[in-house]
């Protein structure tokens, strides 16, 4: 392969676990853009979101032994975590490390007790996300794609733990997601709750209370018309999916809309068989909503601009908007 | 010659300010040891007539050839201590400032003792560099009378007023088709809400008809040469593609034509006009112009409709752009600002949510001359809101944007709430971090509209979107906010939203601060010479700066800064003629090599070849002293005057004072006993 790339990789539980699709997936598109992971040897878990509100230096040093294996490994600098937990932790640990003098010595003094040590800043932690759109980039991606989305209206879901650290990427209002997936094909909802919770591990404490942030994401989903999410938290994914027939039966409501990893969008695009794909392991069925893919496109296109109500006021156009 | 200079040294208190941190009586004790100091005396306030005076003694009773204060920055106090060596018979270029304050005092200040050795070095430079100065006169040049206006808003409308009502000429150059800048735009202003057009449009009329003002719109300057009194202008008409002198302004070209744009600029992107258009019916000059890119006739080679129902045949399609080059005195420039971008901000919904309005959007809605005719409505042009939600700081006081507070936005917020209520029988809900109304009368503004029943919320909006989590929401707009009085998240839903938008420089005020070679600041506003004491000079003399292109402000303060450039002007005119800095560069023509390398350097231009001895030569009405040939020139025979290689090797050496080469030991203070 032409551009092939290499990452140090941490796969996190939930890859092995409930969101083996994405970890599939991830295997299957990574293989299409030259990507090779190499996984670091003896991970441990990051600590999800709980541990760091039961004790912080602890979890600190949990994450940090991660860095610490990571770089023995003498792989890439840049560490690859597709999942927005380990993604926030890693990256979060890293950056408080090279900020507080204090938690870097007490960290690296908990590491020195299993003879390990890490220097701050020495990895660069990424989302898989920012490595396919930044290091691949869109314009490569297209020319992978084989299958258009055209036909299916997606919402694009970032979720609440991918936005928090400084990224680059707009946090209040993301859109690189849409954009991979306008790439694709695929037709992008606006999505305003696009960075909202899904309630995360409530779901374990206080149903009542997950089950509403998770009703809400997917009504403003079906408010807008989407067939599909798509996401890129393997906790998002859970909840949305997992619940949607709970949340139907608490609120009486009638949702059947799939939650998919952007991995398996992608795989689509470029025409990789479902099964490589980790599709159909996925509770609430995708296959209705894949379905529409390569119906409608021929219509949209005739579709005409309606003519201007005498009336209405110009909307303001958006083709400079973003930045000045 | 320099071992018989008489140095007299003077080290200032400036209060605490220097006196806090420096051991300024231990600087001036040990400066007595510098070569040539005959006189080293420390003072608690230098630029105090009596400091002044123990100057001006010193040099009749010692014999004084050399003054070195080191006090501030010689930005602030240079010409008072030149001059205080003019008084005294001394010539004024033979005084040097050392600046112990902001280059030691003020940035090492948990540092006394360190500020003290640095203070000390700086000291030495400038007596050493004292040794070396030449006794320079300055020159004097005429001002040309002629003014330039940059900018036909409120404050660019205000300076060409003042200053030609006093009888001297004026050149307004504005960018758009019309003056009138963004107040045109407005229905009211706060806090009196007199009609914004009624103030303004019979000052427009007056510059459009000042016998003294020679008015240039949708035109720009191009290009800024020469110096304080003498500047040369060059100033591109942009092709209006309609002849002045034969329109009457009729309106029936526009009202035939059939391109519709939406019309970004005047109306704020809420309405539309047509290719041939004037922004407003009030327009200074009356006359249209052709905007040839959305021109059916420029696009596609048909239409003319405007050219066939012309009554006067003034639509000339072939017209051009023209140049004037002309020479002006002084320069003020009132740029103004732009709007800042909400669809940076996608969480609040502009562009997005059709209902979410930008500040400026509403002004024209208020407008009765604007598109809805003055009534408050939604975009489908029809209904009126039963809920309103203003959200404050948009693009203001946020570190991700602009971390300024755009100081008129509170108050332009109270008055759209006033106007909604007037208008309309919609509940007001304001987001705000903190309420700014401190200019005189506005808090009372402020207390009024609490007494109409404004709901004021204070907390940044977080988002605004159209998920409905209730029934009472479905429909709606809904501004989700953390309270911070009562600590509470809310939810309100409302019918439209307006993002008050905060001030920004001018998308190309840095290019524009180039051409002027005036400073910017990081953000873009143009940089005043003293922020408190002179906001209205800048760096370069003779160019002045007034209204928002400084920072932001409101019409009062714009306007008031625009009448004190104009005085700033009018002085300089009145005084006939500048006295400019003798510092230039110079050119040792008979070993000059006539290779050229400085002709192209030199940012002024300054400096010509001549062909016919084959050497350069410096225009010193043109250079500005700023040394680039003296660095550049290959065979070293550029000399800067004032800033000689002499002057500058010797302060160097003078700075490095307690350094010594191989590694001797450094030589330590001995403190002398006064005696």
């Amino acid at each position: 392969m032409e551009n092939s790339r290499t990452y140090t990789y941490y796969p996190g539980c939930s890859l092995q676990a409930t969101a083996h699709a994405y970890d599939e997936s991830m295997q299957a598109v990574n293989k299409q853009l030259g990507l090779t992971f190499n996984e670091i040897d003896d991970w441990n878990c990051c600590g999800a979101t709980e541990y760091f509100s039961v004790d912080a230096l602890p979890a600190y040093s949990l994450v940090a032994r991660n860095l610490s294996l990571a770089v023995q490994s003498n792989g890439s600098q840049d560490l690859v975590a597709p999942c927005s937990a380990c993604f926030l932790n890693l990256r979060k640990t890293n950056d408080y490390m090279s900020k507080y003098k204090d938690l870097n010595s007490q960290v690296n003094q908990a590491l020195a007790a299993g003879g390990l040590s890490y220097e701050a800043g020495a990895l660069n932690v990424r989302h898989l996300l920012d490595v396919v759109i930044e290091d691949v980039g869109l314009e490569q991606i297209k020319t992978k794609v084989t299958k258009p989305l055209s036909g299916i209206k997606v919402a694009p879901y970032y979720g609440c733990l991918i936005v928090r650290p400084e990224t680059g990427y707009n946090t209040e209002y993301p859109t690189h997601l849409d954009e991979l997936m306008v790439t694709l094909g695929a037709d992008v909802v606006d999505f305003p709750m696009k960075t909202h919770c899904c309630g995360g591990h409530m779901t374990q404490i206080s149903e009542e209370t997950a089950y509403e942030l998770i009703r809400r994401l997917l009504q403003n989903a079906s408010d807008y018309g989407a067939d599909a999410i798509v996401t890129l938290c393997p906790m998002c994914q859970l909840n949305l999916d997992a619940y949607q027939n709970e949340v139907n039966r608490m609120f009486g409501t009638n949702f059947h809309i799939p939650v998919l990893f952007f991995t398996q969008l992608m795989g689509i695009a470029f025409g990789l068989s479902e099964n490589a794909l980790g599709l159909g392991s996925e509770i609430i069925p995708a296959g209705p909503a894949l379905a529409k893919i390569g119906t409608v496109d021929e219509q949209k296109t005739r579709e005409r601009p309606k003519r201007r109500d005498k009336k209405a006021l110009p909307m303001p156009s958006m083709d400079s908007g973003g930045n000045e | 010659m320099s071992e018989e200079e008489k140095i007299g040294v003077y080290i200032c208190h400036c209060g605490h300010n220097i006196a806090g941190t420096v051991d300024v009586e231990g600087v001036a004790e040990w400066a007595k040891s510098l070569p040539n100091v005959t006189v080293s005396k420390d003072y608690k306030f230098m630029c105090s007539s009596l400091g002044q005076e123990l100057i001006e003694e010193d040099i009749a009773e010692q014999g004084l050839s050399r003054v070195v204060v080191a006090a501030c920055s010689p930005h602030m106090h240079e010409p008072t201590f030149r001059g205080a060596c003019s008084r005294a018979g001394l010539n004024p270029y033979l005084f040097e400032m050392a600046n112990i304050r902001e280059h030691a005092s003020w940035v090492h200040q948990d540092d006394g003792e360190a500020a003290t050795e640095k203070a000390k070095s700086i000291v030495s430079g400038a007596v050493s560099r004292a040794r070396e100065l030449e006794p320079l006169e300055p020159f004097r040049a005429p001002i040309d009378e002629t003014t330039l206006v940059v900018g036909g808003g409120i404050a660019g409308i205000n300076t060409a007023l003042e200053i030609a009502n006093a009888g001297y000429k004026v050149i307004l150059v504005e960018r758009e088709p019309s003056i009138g800048g963004h107040m045109a735009q407005f229905d009211k202003t706060f806090p009196t809400l007199d009609c914004s057009a009624c103030i303004l449009t019979p000052k427009m009329f007056d510059v459009g008809n000042h016998p003294n003002i020679e008015l240039m719109t949708y035109s720009e300057v191009e290009q800024v040469d020469g110096y304080v009194g003498n500047f040369t202008v060059r100033i591109r008409k942009k092709a209006r593609m309609i002849d002045v002198d034969l329109c009457t302004g009729c309106g029936d070209c526009w009202e035939r034509c059939p391109a519709k744009v939406v019309d970004t600029v005047y109306e704020a992107g809420l309405g539309y006009r047509t290719a041939v258009y004037r922004p407003f019916p009030q327009a200074v000059p009356k006359y249209p112009v052709i905007d040839t890119e959305s021109c059916i006739y420029f696009k596609n080679g048909r239409c003319r409709a405007c050219e066939k129902f012309c009554p006067t045949d003034a639509i000339k399609f072939d017209q051009e752009d023209e140049i004037i080059v002309t020479s002006v005195g002084n320069i003020v420039l009132a740029t103004g600002y732009d709007l800042f971008d909400s669809r940076r901000l996608p969480q609040y919904g502009y562009g997005r949510l059709a209902n979410v309005f930008t500040s400026l959007e509403f002004e024209r809605m208020t407008n009765a001359s604007g598109p809805t005719d003055g009534k408050v409505l939604l975009r489908d042009g029809v209904t009126e809101p039963k809920s309103v939600a203003i959200l404050h700081c948009i693009g203001s006081r946020d570190k991700n944007t602009n971390d300024y507070c755009s100081a008129i936005c509170c108050m332009a917020a109270l008055k759209f709430a006033h106007l909604v209520k007037e208008k309309t029988d919609a509940e007001v809900y304001n987001f705000y971090i903190d309420m700014r109304t401190a200019p005189k009368d506005y808090e009372t503004f402020y207390n009024r509209l609490m007494q109409e029943g404004t709901h004021f919320i204070r907390g940044r909006a977080a988002e605004v979107t159209d998920a409905a989590r209730k029934p009472e929401e479905v429909g709606k707009l809904i501004v989700q906010a953390e309270d911070t009085l009562i600590g509470k998240q809310r939810r309100i839903p409302v019918d439209m939203v307006i993002l008050m938008a905060g001030m920004q420089p001018r998308h190309d005020s840095q290019e524009v601060s180039h051409r002027f070679g005036i400073g910017c600041s990081d953000a873009g506003f143009f940089n005043e010479s003293h922020p408190k004491l002179d906001p209205i000079a800048t760096m370069n003399a003779g160019i002045f700066i007034a209204g928002v292109c400084q920072g932001p402000k409101d019409i009062p303060a714009s306007v008031s800064q625009g009448a004190a450039a104009a005085s700033r002007v009018l002085s300089l005119i009145g005084k006939g003629e500048v006295e400019i800095e003798p510092v230039r560069a110079h050119i040792d023509e008979d070993r000059c090599s006539g290779c050229r390398i400085c002709n192209n350097l030199c940012p002024y231009n300054a400096i010509d070849f001549l062909e016919d001895l084959a050497v350069s030569r410096v225009n010193p009405a043109l250079c500005k002293g700023c040394g680039t040939c003296v660095a550049a020139c290959p065979s070293q025979v550029i000399d800067g005057q004032h800033y000689t290689f002499n002057s500058i090797m010797s302060q160097i050496e003078g700075l490095l004072w307690d350094v010594r080469p191989n590694g001797e030991e450094k030589v330590t203070f001995q403190k002398t006993e006064p005696v």
